[in-house]
């Protein structure tokens, strides 16, 4: 039975429990009524249902899990002799062969009657392993609801009982955050320290060359591969300097404005359009960045004499800046609009112009709030991807000058996993040690940065 | 006594002498402000006449009408009985004859092979289609509309430079004497592009399309909305009606907070190391791509669920408790209902930001060339900004367009959506 069939039958049992447990409450309770019951009698009906449909959910998402791993083994473990001293490598194309075969992906008729015979093994065993999944699964919902209505009692407690389950998930939801960030740590980590063992750290961390290509044959030129990260971490470093150098003057003066000065009318036609800027996807900042800004950057620069590369730093910082304004000024207006009004009216009071109290009071009430917000954004235009990969280059120069192409961690993250299969080679592997790079990186900004903001916030409250 | 007095009068000569000065800095700054405002809103409007006007020939496409023969022999068709007579004939053929015979002028091998080039490769397909639709067609001749080339249909909407010399042009001065005697005769039209709706990827510009990225990004967002929607919701719910406060909440919270900050392409690690190498999951699949996203979205909406939650007023908790609900019912029956019009908010706001969001999408494959639409969440599948990515890289300049057009129907779902929970606020916004 198709798992999408199977899905529909165990929705169909679970309807059927829920009725089953609800009949079943009015007749235990017999001639004194529904009130003698401990709950509700849909309360009995929902937690049959419960127990015929989670287990056997549950049992089958193990299975489908699991079952891919133990047929390859099966079908291994079948192969004739010749193929048992195979390094693992050579195996798992062996196996990629017998499930293109066995999926008819390909017709190959190359392919040796073993690899045939294997295809036609994996293809039984897979539907064993369905037809007996379905049997466990559908026995397991039948033999629960059969429990459940065995033990329907008018003491049961059946409300509490649903309510426990229900708060149980509710719990585990809320545990999937902390779930997600040890599964970053963990996936970035075993892979760095893999890396790590391959290309010494302080090799990574200070070396000046970046050129990752592994050769295929020996003789190839830059055939060893360096994996000295400083470019990438200056080249993200520029690129993130000229973001911030656009975004955090117009961001922060848009704040003021917005906040100070502007009538009621104005902001609302103002503000809301700065966001349609924070809701713009990043890659069409990327496309506008590799299609109109950089050719007209280009051509800027040589009328004035310049040589702008085609992909600069100054393009996808420009343009990253224009992206990050809204962040900041979203940012700057919450801890502007935070400063009590007593310290506006104190500086008016004293002959201070409403620019004077911004800037002599205001600014330095806020700054705590302003700093971490530009942290924030900081960490933002060092994780921004999409902009830096279209407009930015990959060329690991190590330069500050912003009319070049330079490279950031990011693009070099996707770089070196896009299209790249194998997962053992240094190459791929770096691209995960840049990846903890970029993470600790952030979560330090965004950790300090939330520290300030909520500090600043106490301040005021 | 008198040295004093003229000390105050100094103080509000220099006050009375400085406020010009003053008040043109309070000027100056204030028009800063505005200025950096109009400068984003610059920018903003450049951003999007650029590519709406890029975009624009993209919806358009040129045909060139044929007299195009069937003949049984030019398409090498043997036996009409056999199965497959329709499917392997020689179209191209046909195709080559009609246009030799439309100019019988044209001799040498590299005139002829420039000739041919004029018809886009799909318009085989399209005979292919319509002989098999219509089998008694064989042996006669029919006008067709064909695809036009990219080349000619940029030179059609004006997009070749014809002052430029002829060896730096794309299109030569032969070709350009046919287009136009087509042009003069009336073989030539221009039709809204259904292809660039209907078609799948391809590598020649005038047949691909954005349906398989579409269908893509429609199976991948229904993934994160079907799971991080009750996920976020239960999280949320946890953590404001139940959570006792302790160390282990403060640590939830923290996490939250911090993940919605973390660079999405770290997502995309996590989806490769965990679901693709981890459980064996497809590579450049729907389903790989809606759990990733499902947990970049998911803090979003937590957040918003969770102060939505908080926007419940307790009176409403104590009087389902004081009518004897218990705690899961206050929660369930009272204060998710009301709760909910914002989790929705938040919700669908969330799924805007992974509608558009491609770097994490790039490190679990969803990449590759797709022309095919997927059929599954487990089929190998592209998504919609994935695929713009992808055209912005492609040599061919008609794919500029094809990126800009596929960035507005991009917009038009984000703006459709934003809408709808700006609606859905409006209309049940509730103040207490």
């Amino acid at each position: 039975m198709p798992v999408s069939n199977l899905l529909l039958v165990i929705l169909g049992l679970t309807a059927i429990a829920y009725y089953l447990g609800l009949r079943r409450s009015i007749r235990v309770a017999g001639a004194k009524g529904v009130r003698s019951l401990e709950s509700l009698p849909s309360y009995y009906g929902l937690l049959t249902a419960v127990w015929c449909a989670v287990p056997a959910l549950l049992v089958m998402l193990v299975w489908i899990s699991a079952q891919d791993a133990v047929i390859s083994n099966l079908v291994l473990a079948q192969l004739p002799a010749d193929y048992s001293h195979m390094s693992p490598a050579q195996l798992t194309l062996v196996l990629n062969d017998i499930k293109n075969i066995a999926g008819q992906n390909i017709e190959n008729a190359t392919s040796s009657d073993a690899i045939k015979a294997a295809a036609e093994h994996y293809l039984s065993l897979q539907r064993i392993g369905l037809a007996s999944m379905s049997v466990v699964v559908l026995s397991l919902a039948m033999l629960l609801t059969a429990l459940l209505w065995k033990i329907i009692h008018p003491k049961l407690q059946a409300r509490q009982q649903f309510e426990f389950i229900i708060k149980v998930f509710f719990l585990l939801s809320s545990l999937l955050a902390i779930l997600t960030t040890v599964g970053i740590v963990l996936s970035v980590l075993f892979e760095s320290i893999r890396f790590f063992h391959l290309v010494p750290i302080s090799e990574f961390l200070f070396g000046l060359d970046w050129s990752p290509q592994i050769a295929i044959r020996a003789d190839q030129q830059a055939a060893s591969g360096a994996f000295g990260a400083v470019p990438l971490f200056v080249g993200t470093l520029l690129v993130s300097a000229i973001a911030m150098f656009v975004a955090v003057p117009i961001g922060l003066m848009s704040a003021i404005y917005l906040s100070e000065y502007a009538d009621r009318k104005l902001r609302s036609i103002f503000k809301p359009m700065l966001e349609v800027l924070a809701g713009i996807p990043t890659v069409v900042y990327g496309v506008f960045a590799a299609l109109t800004v950089a050719p007209f950057l280009r051509q800027f620069g040589e009328s004035m004499g310049l040589d702008v590369a085609s992909e600069s730093a100054l393009a996808a910082g420009l343009v990253m800046g224009i992206m990050i304004v809204p962040f900041v000024s979203s940012l700057s207006d919450d801890v502007i609009n935070a400063v009590p009004q007593s310290l506006r009216d104190g500086a008016y009071s004293l002959g201070a112009t409403q620019s004077e109290t911004i800037r002599q009071v205001i600014i330095p009430a806020a700054l705590p709030g302003i700093v971490g917000g530009i942290l924030l954004a900081i960490s933002r235009a060092i994780g921004e991807t999409m902009i830096v990969v279209m407009a930015a280059g990959l060329s690991a120069r190590l330069t500050l000058n912003p009319l070049e192409a330079v490279t950031t961690v990011t693009v070099q993250i996707v770089t070196l996993l896009v299209g790249d299969q194998e997962f053992d080679s240094a190459k791929t592997l770096a691209a995960f040690a840049l990846g903890l790079m970029l993470f600790v990186v952030t979560l330090a900004l965004n950790v300090i940065a939330l520290h300030v903001v909520r500090r600043y916030r106490e301040q005021y409250e | 006594m008198s040295s004093h007095q003229t000390e105050v009068l100094s103080t509000a000569e220099r006050v009375n002498r400085s406020l010009k000065r003053r008040y043109a800095a309070e000027r100056r700054f204030r028009f800063y402000g505005l200025a950096s405002i109009l400068v984003a809103l610059v920018f903003l409007v450049i951003l999007l006449g650029s590519i709406f006007f890029t975009a624009i020939p993209a919806f358009q496409k040129s045909y060139i009408g044929l007299n195009v023969t069937f003949d049984a022999e030019t398409l090498g068709i043997e036996n009409i009985e056999a199965s497959n007579a329709f499917l392997t004939a020689d179209y191209d053929a046909v195709i080559k004859a009609a246009l030799r015979q439309r100019f019988p002028d044209v001799s040498s091998r590299s005139e002829k092979r420039t000739l041919y080039s004029t018809i886009s490769v799909g318009g085989t397909y399209q005979l292919a289609d319509m002989l098999q639709a219509q089998p008694e067609l064989l042996n006669t001749t029919q006008f067709v509309w064909l695809t036009a080339d990219d080349e000619i249909d940029g030179y059609f909407k004006g997009k070749i430079d014809i002052s430029a010399p002829e060896s730096e042009r794309r299109i030569k001065d032969n070709q350009i004497a046919w287009l136009e005697s087509l042009k003069a005769n009336g073989e030539v039209k221009k039709g809204f592009n259904w292809t660039f709706l209907t078609a799948g990827d391809s590598r020649e510009p005038e047949l691909a399309g954005i349906r398989s990225a579409l269908t893509g990004s429609f199976l991948t967002l229904l993934i994160t909305l079907l799971l991080s929607f009750p996920l976020g919701v239960a999280a949320a719910i946890y953590l404001e009606e139940f959570a006792p406060k302790n160390r282990w909440t403060d640590l939830i919270e923290v996490n939250i907070n911090n993940l919605a900050a973390v660079p999405s392409i770290v997502f995309g690690l996590l989806g490769l190391a965990v679901f693709i190498n981890f459980f064996g999951l497809p590579r450049s699949a729907p389903i790989v791509g809606g759990l990733v996203l499902t947990l970049m979205t998911l803090p979003t909406v937590i957040i918003a669920s969770r102060a939505s939650i908080q926007s419940v007023p307790p009176s409403i908790r104590e009087a389902a408790l004081g009518v004897g609900a218990s705690a899961m019912q206050t929660v369930l029956h009272h204060v998710l209902p009301l709760a909910l019009p914002g989790m929705l908010t938040g919700t669908i706001i969330g799924m805007a930001r992974a509608l558009g969001e491609t770097a994490p999408l790039l490190m679990i494959g969803m990449v590759a060339f797709i022309v095919e639409t997927p059929q599954g969440i487990f089929d190998p599948s592209t998504a919609l900004p994935v695929q713009i990515y992808l055209w912005t890289d492609s040599p061919e300049r008609a794919f500029s367009e094809l990126t800009a057009a596929a960035i507005i129907v991009l917009l038009l779902f984000l703006v459709s959506m934003n809408l709808l929970a700006v609606l859905l606020r409006r209309k049940f916004e509730r103040r207490w």
